[in-house]
């Protein structure tokens, strides 16, 4: 099936959605993704963020369809063409939609462990706009311990329900879910029950913002002060495929690794992850790659660190 | 032998053979003293340092402070945001995590432990100022003091904190204003910046 997007042209199999079409185009048509995840099931349709416009809905039926669509849950049809950057109302309504997403965000990026690596940051810089609107109170909850490894902060949450359906589809017994409707919905365990499964550490790699984040990591430094290493393990449960993250000679902490739209490669257990901290434990394969462009690439040019750059240019220091 | 000349302005210096006038040197010597005497008449330009001291500019960065807000607790959350913005990479933050009980020390939930500035490396540039998200560091109008070992240049808390009690003004020391207005530069006085 044909499908044009922003004036690329690309063939692609029956059921494809919009936004994976993009993805196989590559580069800044990509429609942003906040709760789509392509390695879980089911997931996407919540954000809203990936809303693109389709201007011509088929080669049968060349209408436009009159809303916006969500890219990650409408599939192509024959010769549709979608515009996604170059159309004024998608970049509108994405601003819109930023906006809503950090109504409730209380904005404590200076403690929150995420920043650096957060998509909503990422979001809200490339969409959103600098000043906020909202004047009212922003919705707060009392703490919830869900287990001495993962911390929730429940006032950070956007509601993708990637944890979820991670919990659902990676680990066996899923402990933890979505309570509550609208406005009150929050993630938790029924009656506290602590999350003690072997892959409930994948929620925190998964989740979007700094709702999940690593307990054993908590505070103990910044994302971009840390220098990821490609690591590897003999593990039994999981691949042993990872990143740590070094400070000098010690491990702060270990994560999967990850691809270009920073969605897990191959999920890691917990033993790897949390229990796992001497660099003795891991066969260190070398710096993980990074986005040049990204704050964790900040200082790191000479110490390491593969910073991808295009080759032409000159920058960076991808020596193959 | 032609040589290359960039300016134009170089003089080449011939010897010639001095007249009785400049021979005896008294003219010279005396035009010379005229303009040491006239210069005892003149404003002077320097000042007697320790006792008198030149107003800085009103932009000038001394060495740091972290604030404190109106309750006393302090700004800083360890962000980190300095230290990467830091060129000379002279900051050095360990965070901690605010335990109950220590409301009234730190403002947020997570505070430094340790927040150590190099005053050797540091270049005074203040970007750690414009990246601080939580107005907590600014750079004061003190000069950095001297001191005779390395080690004494390694400024921890002890020596950046605001002291208890002292301005909410971000650049000075100098105590609250009663009504609340910010605090104002006098206008310089018979010294030019």
């Amino acid at each position: 099936m044909k499908v044009t997007i922003d004036g690329h042209t690309i063939d692609v199999e029956p059921g494809t959605t919009i936004l994976n079409a993009a993805r196989m185009i590559g580069g800044e048509i990509v429609p942003p993704a906040m709760c789509y995840y392509s390695k879980l099931k089911d997931s996407g349709g919540k954000c809203r963020t990936c809303l693109v416009e389709v201007t011509k809905g088929s080669e049968k039926d060349p209408r436009p369809m009159p809303k916006l669509v969500a890219s990650c849950r409408t599939t192509v049809m024959d010769g549709m063409e979608v515009k996604n950057i170059t159309s004024e109302r998608v970049l509108e309504a994405r601003k819109g939609v930023v906006e809503f997403l950090l109504i409730n965000h209380p904005l404590d990026c200076p403690i929150c462990d995420q920043a650096g690596e957060c998509h909503l940051q990422d979001l809200a810089y490339e969409h959103g706009t600098a000043k906020t609107r909202y004047e009212e109170e922003r919705r707060t909850f009392d703490q919830i311990d869900i287990g001495d490894k993962i911390k929730l902060h429940m006032t950070r949450c956007i509601m993708c329900f990637r944890c979820v359906f991670t919990a659902d589809q990676i680990t066996d017994k899923r402990v933890h879910g979505v309570l509550y409707r609208g406005d009150a919905a929050e993630i938790g365990t029924y009656i506290e029950k602590a999350i003690d499964n072997d892959f409930s550490g994948n929620m925190i790699d998964v989740c979007p913002v700094g709702a999940l984040t690593d307990k054993t990591f908590r505070f103990k430094s910044r994302v971009w002060f840390v220098k990821p290493m490609n690591a590897s393990r003999d593990c039994d449960k999981c691949c042993g495929k990872a990143v740590v993250w070094m400070y000098g000679n010690e491990i702060y902490r270990v994560t999967a690794r990850k691809d270009k739209y920073d969605e897990v490669v191959d999920f890691i257990c917990n033993t790897c992850r949390f229990d796992k901290k001497q660099v003795s434990d891991w066969n260190i394969e070398g710096p993980a790659e990074i986005n040049r462009h990204s704050v964790i690439s900040a200082n790191k040019y000479k110490k390491g660190i593969k910073v991808t750059a295009p080759k032409v240019l000159g920058y960076g220091n991808n020596v193959d | 032998m032609s040589v290359l000349s960039l300016t134009n302005r170089k003089k080449v210096l011939q010897k010639r053979k001095l007249t009785f006038a400049e021979s005896i040197y008294l003219p010279a010597i005396f035009s010379g003293l005229m303009i040491t005497i006239r210069h005892f008449f003149r404003r002077k330009s320097t000042v007697q340092y320790p006792e008198v001291k030149k107003p800085f500019s009103k932009v000038f960065r001394g060495r740091h402070i972290l604030k404190r807000d109106e309750q006393g607790r302090e700004n800083c959350t360890a962000c980190g945001l300095c230290a990467v913005a830091c060129p000379a990479e002279a900051i050095t933050i360990v965070a901690a995590e605010r335990k109950k009980g220590e409301e009234h020390l730190y403002r947020e939930e997570k505070y430094a432990a340790v927040y150590e500035i190099n005053m050797l490396r540091c270049i005074f540039c203040g970007l750690c100022e414009e990246a601080c998200p939580k107005d907590a560091i600014y750079l004061t109008e003190e000069t950095a003091p001297a001191s005779y070992s390395r080690k004494d240049f390694i400024f921890g808390k002890d020596k950046l904190v605001q002291p208890l009690g002292t301005s909410a003004h971000p650049k000075t020391f100098k105590p609250y204003v009663k009504d609340n207005k910010p605090y104002q530069y006098k206008n310089p006085v018979n010294t030019k910046i």
